[in-house]
């Protein structure tokens, strides 16, 4: 293919996605329009976390850590640039262009994070990533409640409302065309056999240490992007919006939707966020409902809903069958 | 001086502790290869067994030594019951399974209790229980006795709580190395198939592994509530975090490694906090653990094996 094609090839999902995003932009009422923008950030959160704790088969439990690293990147810029103008733009492209900016910014703190934290835990087996990623989690709290740079346990307040529909559906696209992508690649394969059996991947020279950090650190910046957009969201930044509830929201979507599909994530973490906007009144039963949701999981179907298979797989299976009946004797 | 001083004996009192529970992860850790993460919230589940007890016998009122001990014993029953009970449910029937798959089950386990127990009370107990998530005191069962020697303090709670997490060890140590049990369970942990092989019941062993870790985190959470009567559901979290740590930085699956693992936490934490960064003290063992896999990841006593096909 020539690269002019393969450029186009990559931009095909936002082409088709750009159009009926605006669309939903315009017609959407306020209401619907922050659960909508929610549940896109979810679906980032999951879609991303399915790469490490999917694909790779590790297992991480501090995304929201990741998350919380790039939303005060992203907070801190947008609000040291509020006011001012980008130089031959109108206001609210210069705000657009900022925030830009601010997100890849966050993507990038985030990544570097998640390079600090992979790096010494992933030479290991998988469970050491999950109790390091955890403390990664209560400690970037403790760091934020002692840094009166980042405003401490009331955190970053009045920041502009910058996250739209448009926003997420495209920061949602690009986590999944991603995730899709990676898995078909070279990389993707490493990665899936690191999965299967990590001694045999290493034997047939697979470097597991190195694929393994690079997934965590592909994973860590997607989470910091959905963090830069989330405090966008709600116009504030406290630690509060990035405990270790909100990563096991994020696990219990991965492992419901199936570790290693990435249909699957997006749909748990879409049926999760509106399943959770009805239960909002007994927000209290909502952590132990998770914790139940996964342990009957675990000893019921461990593969989740859709295991590692994407949803396509499914729909088609059927017809697949019908032909093979045909053909028989 | 003085300072110096004081932080040792903080940082002992606080390392004993971490060294108690550490020494359950670490046993679980050798028999199912199973980080058993909740294992911080059997320790928080001990203190309010034990808070529970105190209650009911009424030690707040009238305190006598008779009742601290009973109150004790009865915290390590309930809470090795409970362990037993998490692993014949949770982790048994997925043994066989992905090691993934169980450490999952731990974590949903690990937030179970700690959420389960933050939800309102249930009306007709009687004892308030669930207990919510609002902090409650430990009733004190002795009238507490400070020293000052050298201008260091130390209370009699102190020197109690020492004495019995050394002797509990002492007596751990003689189970692990010199019973039948002990012999079991370290062959279980060499090779559970072999051992199984051999005549050894390793569901039996593996439950009283985890009688026995449990219980010890029993034991520690009353034996803190000497120094720090406060008593909450999230109690479990960062305690067992830093548990966890001391275990790994002894070498996970060693038995001695997780006492020495405790008391170098405890007192690293100690000093840093006390003499550079005091307000990042929980970051200190999280530093810690990164060190540790960095520089020497099977612990310090621990043997880095490698794996066989």
């Amino acid at each position: 293919m020539r690269p002019v094609l393969i450029v186009l090839r990559s931009a095909l999902p936002f082409i088709f996605a750009l159009p009926i995003l605006l669309v939903v932009q315009l017609k959407i009422s306020p209401g619907w329009e922050i659960i909508l923008i929610s549940a896109g950030i979810n679906v980032i959160l999951a879609a991303s976390l399915n790469v490490v704790n999917g694909f790779t088969g590790q297992f991480s439990i501090g995304h929201a850590g990741f998350a919380a690293v790039g939303a005060y990147t992203a907070a801190k810029i947008t609000t040291a640039m509020h006011g001012l103008q980008i130089m031959g733009l109108s206001a609210g492209v210069s705000d657009q262009v900022v925030f830009f900016l601010a997100l890849v910014s966050g993507m990038i703190t985030a990544a570097l994070a998640g390079l600090v934290v992979g790096m010494p835990s992933l030479r290991l087996r998988g469970d050491y990533l999950a109790i390091v990623t955890l403390g990664f989690n209560e400690i970037i709290r403790v760091i934020i409640e002692n840094t009166p740079f980042l405003g401490q346990a009331t955190g970053i307040s009045g920041l502009p409302r910058l996250t739209t529909v448009l926003w997420v559906g495209m920061g949602a696209v690009a986590t999944i065309s991603m995730a899709r992508r990676l898995v078909g690649s070279t990389h993707g394969r490493a990665l899936l056999a690191i999965r299967e059996d990590e001694v045999a991947a290493e034997a047939m020279g697979v470097d597991t240490t190195g694929y393994k950090v690079r997934a965590f650190v592909i994973a860590s910046s997607f989470a910091g992007l959905a963090g830069g957009l989330l405090v966008h969201l709600i116009q504030l930044c406290t630690p509060r919006s990035f405990t270790f509830v909100k990563s096991i929201e994020v696990v219990v979507m991965v492992v419901l939707g199936g570790m290693g599909s990435v249909t699957g994530s997006v749909v748990a973490a879409l049926v999760l966020s509106f399943a959770l906007e009805g239960l909002r009144e007994v927000q209290q039963y909502r952590m132990v409902v998770y914790s139940l949701l996964l342990i009957v999981l675990m000893l019921t179907r461990p593969s989740g809903i859709f295991g590692t298979r994407e949803i396509w797989d499914i729909v088609k299976l059927p017809r697949r069958r019908r032909a093979g009946a045909e053909t028989a004797p | 001086m003085t300072e110096f001083l004081q932080h040792l004996v903080n940082g002992l009192s606080v390392g004993t502790i971490y060294a108690l529970i550490a020494l359950g992860y670490t046993m679980v850790y050798g028999v199912l290869k199973l980080i058993n993460f909740a294992h911080g919230d059997v320790y928080m589940v001990g203190a309010f067994s034990g808070f529970y007890l105190a209650n009911a016998m009424d030690v707040g009122a009238h305190p006598s030594l008779g009742k601290a001990f009973v109150v004790f014993v009865g915290s390590m029953i309930i809470c090795g019951l409970l362990g037993v009970a998490i692993e014949r449910f949770a982790y048994r029937p997925l043994r066989q399974r992905a090691r993934l798959t169980s450490l999952i089950t731990a974590i949903g386990v690990s937030f179970l209790l700690e959420y389960g127990f933050q939800l309102p009370a249930i009306p007709w107990l009687g004892i308030p229980f669930p207990p919510g998530p609002t902090p409650r005191f430990f009733p004190e069962p002795f009238t507490r006795i400070g020293w000052e020697p050298f201008g260091v303090y130390v209370s009699n709670y102190d020197v109690v709580s020492f004495l019995t997490a050394v002797g509990l060890m002492i007596i751990l140590q003689y189970i692990v190395y010199r019973t039948r049990f002990g012999t079991s369970m370290r062959a279980v942990s060499f090779d559970s198939q072999v051992a199984g092989l051999m005549g050894i019941n390793v569901n039996r062993v593996i439950s009283y592994t985890f009688a026995l870790g449990s219980g010890l985190a029993a034991a520690a959470a009353l034996l803190f509530a000497g120094s720090r009567p406060k008593v909450d559901p999230l109690m479990g979290l960062s305690l067992g975090i830093k548990a966890f740590v001391a275990a790994v930085f002894g070498g996970i699956g060693n038995v001695p490694g997780a006492m020495v693992g405790g008391l170098a936490l405890g007192l690293a934490e100690e000093y840093v906090s006390g003499y550079a960064l005091s307000s990042y003290r929980d970051g200190i063992a999280f530093a810690f653990l990164i060190i540790v896999l960095l520089v020497r990841p099977a612990g310090l006593f621990g043997k880095f094996r490698a794996e066989k096909v």
